[in-house]
Parts: structure tokens; C-alpha cells; sequence
């Protein structure tokens, strides 16, 4: 008996050794991730729909910005584009799609990544390839990213795009708010370039000021609704429109943030690793005891 | 000393066969679609695209691949941990099944990303928010969890066998001593590497529910669900067993052996519990969050809801409950055969039919590609299987009065 309970001991100490090793990397894996920065000073873009024109300009000067392939400046002017709804691709991060509206009879509206403040993306990305920068753009690292297109499956805009046709070296694609332009303190590439001043690049907490006078001041051409102050936890990009939105050019969302219920539920299945280091307990009492149990049925 | 009635040894039947070259034909065909992957990218092979990121190498490879191969796990905890004798020569053949189950995950996940030579990148970049950094995680080190649990196999098949030709002759004494170190280290720590794969086991078995919890609305509410993590947990337990009955009988059948009825009829026991858990908790799910809703519509997604219900859970449960079919082998064979069916489908429902993007303009169709590579990959594995048994002592065959070990218990140091 005494042997019995030294070497049951001698077990759980293995136990606790082997666990307690487990346990020893819990502290770096709790901040283990990319970056993540909700700002006060953030930067957004708003866009004010009843003011674009559809000139196509941003698309055009994104390309430029990106290194993609761009058409002839005249080719932008052609509306036939506008006869299906695009969406953004790899080699278009921005696309201006048309859409009926009652007030103005038609309205063209701007598309790209939202730059989530709490970005489902950021949060899915295996490696943490993706990153909400402290200037609120949400950029995508080619260096650490492995392909497994589960940010595409976890944005709830349906933005981030692949290169499917590249065999080596295929691309997550996605508007990155030009964050090497507005490094160096220039404005984003389509902001810079629209014509009519449609899109307004500035502090996110300044845009929604200014968003809200517009809707008063012109509350005969505003639906009153500022998208994206609230969608999936708040947006770095809002729009003004004169009509509804959330339907027809961006899917219904709550204001909860996307990544949300998927946290809690990673976080509390490991949470500082005690639920699986309980059931390594658990299990080893188990098999140490039903060891026992046989022993003394052999012994019968 | 409890008398042992089999021992596992290799198996001597022939390898090829009629059936045996039609699924090598089946593989062959596999490898051809993914050669094309691997020179032209995914999307010459798949009709995968921005608005449909995953399909079935995700859905069957990874998320049904990885559920079947759950007798691994299962089986070790029956076997291993609480110790009950009689199932051990059911422990070696669904170790063999997980082994090469988990590899394929393993080689589904390096197909299916595009990027795939910076697959090892999660060992050292990680994201504790990601639900996939958890299942990848978890998959590498359960992975080796099986491979070491194999090794024993491996050294019983070649201790005091070694043998090279030539000049490699001078090696043999060498190799011999190491694997009886390696046996004799692996007996005494085995015990670490069991319960740790069952741990390991649970933990990506429930972030695989998780994965597509982050999709939200993009998901079907029939499936999508804060719970999917149990839900995944707890049918992937209950597929376990019925996998193994199914794999046995398949092997007793094709060596031409005698089916170990016995053995998996009370097997078949704890398949009925199992499989009520899991029922219970998605419809007690569907009730809370009052889902029954979308099943009076009657269109694709709530028939798919149906079978994967009735035909995959609800059918199988009640043949398990009969007595009658427990002790029939080809009322055991179908019986499994449906629950193995109902968790396939569950998982495609999950990954495919559930998913539901905002701007899609068509729904997301396999290609023959994909469809030709996840079953060239379950075509290589059953080779691979056949291969496996035929040279590494896993299926037991009747013996007279034998010891032999396949089981592991925490170890006492005093011997
Ligand atoms: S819109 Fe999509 S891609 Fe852009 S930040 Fe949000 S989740 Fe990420
Ligand atoms: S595709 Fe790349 S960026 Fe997207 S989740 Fe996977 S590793 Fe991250
Ligand atoms: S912010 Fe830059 S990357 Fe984004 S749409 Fe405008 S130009 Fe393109």
C-alpha cells in the first residue's frame, strides 16, 4: 500500500511536470498576436454618396498607387461598367458601383475594405498576417501570410481577395488604406484624386462630427444614418447616403464586433490553459485508478 | 493472466486486387488534378473564389477527415485509460486509421493553401484569437502524438529482425540495441504521449467547431451556433467507434478473416449513448435558439438540414439501440456506415451549405478537381492502409496462449 502510494505520487508528479511545462509558455501565448491598436486618433474616410459623381478617378489612381494594371485614364469614363455590381478584386482594392435610388434617381457609391475598428480578419488571421495599425488601417504582411484565405471567410464586407491564379506567391489582396502614402503624411490615393471632394479623409471621431452636421444641415438629402459608425463594432470608412444601405450595398450586420463570440470562445476553451491541463489531470487519474482497479481483479 | 485469444501479426493476402487497382486508378486520376493545383495555382483546379474561400478540400479533407479519424482518440481513451482489456486488438488498427487520417488533414491543409511552403509558419507566428491557429496547432503536435504511438509497431516488427544486406550488415547489432532502447524508453513514457493525445484530440476536435463561428451571419443560423464547438466534440466522439466497427469488418472482409464480432458488437454498446449526447445537444441548441423555424421553409439548405439529422443521427441511433443489429454484422456495417454518413455530412453542411457570402452571385459547386483530389486522397489511404497492415503487425489474427503488449498503463518504476 505504502508502494502503491509512492508511486502514485511519483505519477502525478510526472503529471504536473509535463503540464506544468505546458503551463510555463501560457503567458507568452496569452499576448501572442498581431497587432491590434484601437486608436482615439484613428483615421477614417468618410464618403458621401449623394456627392460622388462616378468618375471612376479613385479607381484609376488606386491602381496606380498599388502597382496594378491600369487602363487608359479615358477608359474610366465608360459607364457600362456600371450595368453589374463589381465587387473588389486583386487587381481593383476600390470599385465604384451604380445604384437606383429614389431621391436622386441613381447614386454611385465607392467600395472597399472598411478598416474594422475590431476586424474580424485581424482577429481569424492564422499567423497574425493581418494587423490594425495605429493609424486605423488594417494592412496585410507578405511575409507571414500562409494562404489559408480564412480572413476572406471571416469578413463579414466579403472583401479580401486572392490571386487563385498564381501557382507561387499568390497575394491576399485589399485596399491597405494606402499606408505607405499616408506614412509619409499624403493623403490616400483616391482621396487625393476625387474631383468633387466626395471622400474625406480625416480623424475618424471628426468625420462622425461632420457626417452628423451634414445630415442636419441637409436632412432633405440624407437618409438619416451614418453606416458604419456602429456596424460590426464601427468602421474607419463611413458613408452617407440618401437612401438605406444596409441591404443592398452592404450586407445587414449587428453592432456587435465581428470577431467577437469566436474570442470568448477560444479564449475560455483555453483560457490560461486550465481547461486542457485539467482534463490531462483528470485523464491520468483516470488511467492511474482503473490501473489499480485491474491489479486487484487480477489478483482475485 | 487474462489469455489472449489474438495477436496482431502482418497480414500475407496479396496486395493487388480487381478493387485494389480501381482505387489506385482512383488515386492516380487524384494526383493528376493536384499536379495541375500545384503547377496553375488553385483556381485552374477549383472553383473556389473570393466570395467562396473554402470548399471541400476544407469541408471533407480537413473538417470530415479529421472527425474520422476520432476512433484514434477514442479508442486509446476506452483502451488506455480506463483499461478495458478486451477491445485492445481494436487499439492498433484505429491508431493506424488516426495515424493516417491526421497525415492526410496534414497534407489537405498543405493542398489547400496557397502558400503552402510557409505552412509551418503558426509553430512560431501566432494568433491565440484565431480559431485556426488552435486546430493547426493542436493537428502538428497530435500528429506526433500518433506518429510516436505508432513507433512501438515499428520496433516489435524489426526487433531482433534487422537485417541489411552487405556492407550495411555491420549496422545490425547497432540498430537492434537502439530499438530495444526506443521499446523499452516508449513503454515507460507511453502513457504521457496517450493521455495527451486524447487532450490534444479534444481541443482541435472543438476549435474545428469554432472555425466558422467567426463568419456570423454569413453562416446559416440552422448551423451556426456558440455551441458548434460541442457539438463538433461530441459527434466527432461519437463517430469514433462506429469508424472503427466499420474499418474492422471492411479488413475482416477483404482478408478474407474472421469478423471480430464479439468484440465490436459490444463496441457497438456505447455508440447509442454517444450518438443520444450528441442528438440531444443540437436539437436542445435548435429549440434555444429557436432554429426549427427554417425548417418550415422547404428548399436545398433544410433537406441537406434533414438527412444530415434523420439519415446521419436519428436512423443510426435506433439501429444501435436494437439488439438485433448489434449482433448482425451487416446490421452493425450499415448502422455505422450511417453515422460515419450523417458526420461527413454534418461537416460538409458546416464548411459548404452553411456558408452563405453577401455577394455571391452563384452558389459554390465542387469542380472535378476538387472532387478528383479529396478522393484520391481517401484512395491513397486505403492503400497506404492495406500497405501498413501487410507489413507492420496491426490486425490481430487468432493465436493460441500468448503475451504480448498493446497496452500501456502509467508505469511503476520499481520493475
Ligand atoms: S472590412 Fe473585412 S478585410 Fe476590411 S478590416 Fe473589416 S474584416 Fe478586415
Ligand atoms: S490567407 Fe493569409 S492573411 Fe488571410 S488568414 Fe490566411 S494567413 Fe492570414
Ligand atoms: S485608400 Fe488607398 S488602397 Fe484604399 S481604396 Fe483608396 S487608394 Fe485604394
Amino acid at each position: 500500500m505504502a508502494q502503491n502510494r509512492r508511486d502514485f505520487l511519483k505519477t502525478l508528479a510526472t503529471i504536473g511536470v509535463s503540464t506544468g511545462a505546458i503551463s510555463a509558455v501560457t503567458p507568452q501565448v496569452a499576448k501572442a498576436g498581431p497587432t491590434n491598436i484601437l486608436s482615439d486618433n484613428r483615421m477614417g474616410v468618410l464618403v458621401d454618396a449623394t456627392v460622388c459623381i462616378g468618375c471612376r478617378k479613385c479607381e484609376w489612381a488606386c491602381q496606380g498607387a498599388h502597382d496594378k494594371v491600369q487602363q487608359d485614364f479615358i477608359e474610366y469614363e465608360n459607364n457600362d461598367v456600371f450595368k453589374k455590381a463589381r465587387r473588389p478584386d486583386t487587381n481593383n482594392l476600390t470599385v465604384v458601383n451604380k445604384y437606383d435610388s429614389e431621391l436622386l434617381g441613381s447614386e454611385t457609391i465607392k467600395l472597399q475594405c472598411m478598416h474594422c475598428d475590431h476586424p474580424a480578419c485581424v482577429s481569424a488571421c492564422i499567423v497574425g498576417a493581418l494587423s490594425k495599425e495605429e493609424n486605423g488601417s488594417v494592412i496585410w504582411d507578405t511575409d507571414k501570410c500562409i494562404g489559408c484565405r480564412y480572413c476572406m471567410v471571416a469578413c463579414p464586407f466579403q472583401v479580401p481577395a486572392l490571386e487563385y491564379y498564381k501557382a507561387l506567391d499568390p497575394k491576399i489582396v485589399k485596399c491597405d488604406f494606402c499606408f505607405e502614402r499616408t506614412k509619409e503624411g499624403n493623403l490616400p490615393a483616391c482621396v487625393e484624386i476625387c474631383p468633387v471632394e466626395a471622400l474625406t479623409y480625416g480623424k475618424r471621431e471628426d468625420l462622425l462630427i461632420e457626417a452628423k452636421k451634414r445630415i442636419k444641415n441637409h436632412s432633405e438629402k440624407y437618409f438619416n444614418y451614418i453606416y458604419g459608425e456602429h456596424e460590426v463594432g464601427g468602421t474607419a470608412w463611413l458613408y452617407l447616403s440618401d437612401k438605406e444601405l444596409a441591404g443592398e450595398v452592404f450586407p445587414k450586420l449587428g453592432n456587435d464586433p465581428a470577431p467577437g463570440v469566436s474570442e470568448s470562445i477560444q479564449h475560455g476553451l483555453f483560457a490560461y490553459f486550465v481547461p486542457p491541463v485539467a482534463l490531462y489531470a483528470l485523464l491520468g487519474g483516470i488511467m492511474w485508478l482503473s490501473k489499480d482497479k485491474d491489479k486487484s481483479e487480477e489478483k482475485l | 493472466m487474462i489469455k489472449h485469444l489474438h495477436k496482431p501479426a502482418p497480414i500475407t493476402k496479396k496486395y493487388f486486387t480487381p478493387g485494389v487497382i480501381l482505387i489506385s486508378l482512383i488515386a492516380l486520376n487524384g494526383l493528376v488534378f493536384l499536379l495541375g493545383r500545384f503547377i496553375f495555382g488553385i483556381g485552374a483546379v477549383t472553383n473556389l473564389n473570393d466570395q467562396y474561400p473554402w470548399g471541400i478540400w476544407i469541408g471533407l479533407d480537413v473538417g470530415a477527415g479529421g472527425a474520422l479519424a476520432a476512433g484514434g482518440f477514442t479508442t486509446a481513451a476506452l483502451g488506455h485509460i480506463m483499461h478495458r482489456d478486451k477491445y485492445e486488438t481494436i487499439i492498433r488498427p484505429a491508431l493506424l486509421t488516426a495515424m493516417l487520417g491526421y497525415t492526410f488533414v496534414a497534407v489537405g491543409v498543405f493542398t489547400d493553401i496557397g502558400r503552402w511552403y510557409n505552412i509551418w509558419h503558426p509553430l512560431i507566428m501566432w494568433n491565440g484569437n484565431s480559431a485556426l491557429f488552435e486546430v493547426g496547432i493542436c493537428v502538428m503536435f497530435y500528429l506526433t502524438v500518433l506518429y510516436i504511438e505508432f513507433l512501438p509497431i515499428v520496433t516489435e516488427r524489426f526487433m531482433g529482425k534487422v537485417n541489411l544486406p552487405g556492407i550495411l550488415s555491420r549496422l545490425n547489432k547497432p540498430i537492434d540495441r537502439l530499438l530495444h532502447t526506443l521499446d523499452r524508453g516508449l513503454d515507460r513514457t507511453m502513457f504521457i504521449f496517450i493521455i495527451a493525445g486524447v487532450v490534444l484530440s479534444c481541443l482541435h476536435q472543438s476549435s474545428l467547431g469554432t472555425l466558422m463561428v467567426v463568419s456570423g451571419p454569413k453562416m446559416h443560423p440552422l448551423w451556426q451556433t456558440p455551441v458548434l464547438p460541442l457539438l463538433f466534440l461530441l459527434s466527432a466522439i461519437a463517430v469514433g467507434f462506429p469508424m472503427v466497427i466499420m474499418e474492422s469488418l471492411t479488413a475482416s472482409h477483404s482478408f478474407g478473416l474472421k469478423p471480430e464480432k464479439e468484440v465490436l458488437t459490444s463496441l457497438s454498446k456505447f455508440v447509442a449513448p454517444l450518438l443520444s449526447i450528441y442528438l440531444l445537444g443540437k436539437i436542445s441548441d435548435m429549440f434555444i435558439r429557436k432554429t426549427f423555424v427554417y425548417l418550415y421553409e422547404f428548399n436545398t439548405i433544410s433537406i441537406l438540414f434533414g438527412i444530415e439529422v434523420i439519415i446521419g443521427v436519428i436512423i443510426p441511433l435506433r439501429m444501435f439501440l436494437s439488439k438485433a443489429v448489434r449482433e448482425s454484422t451487416t446490421g452493425l456495417y450499415i448502422a455505422s456506415m450511417l453515422v460515419i454518413f450523417g458526420v461527413l455530412m454534418n461537416r460538409f453542411n458546416n464548411f459548404v451549405t452553411a456558408y452563405n457570402p453577401p455577394y455571391a452571385l452563384e452558389p459554390y459547386v465542387p469542380s472535378i478537381g476538387e472532387i478528383s483530389v479529396t478522393l484520391g486522397f481517401v484512395a491513397i489511404e486505403i492503400l497506404l492502409y492495406r500497405l501498413f497492415v501487410k507489413i507492420f503487425p496491426v490486425i490481430s489474427l487468432p493465436v493460441e496462449k500468448v503475451n504480448f503488449k498493446t497496452k500501456y498503463a502509467i508505469r511503476r518504476n520499481s520493475k
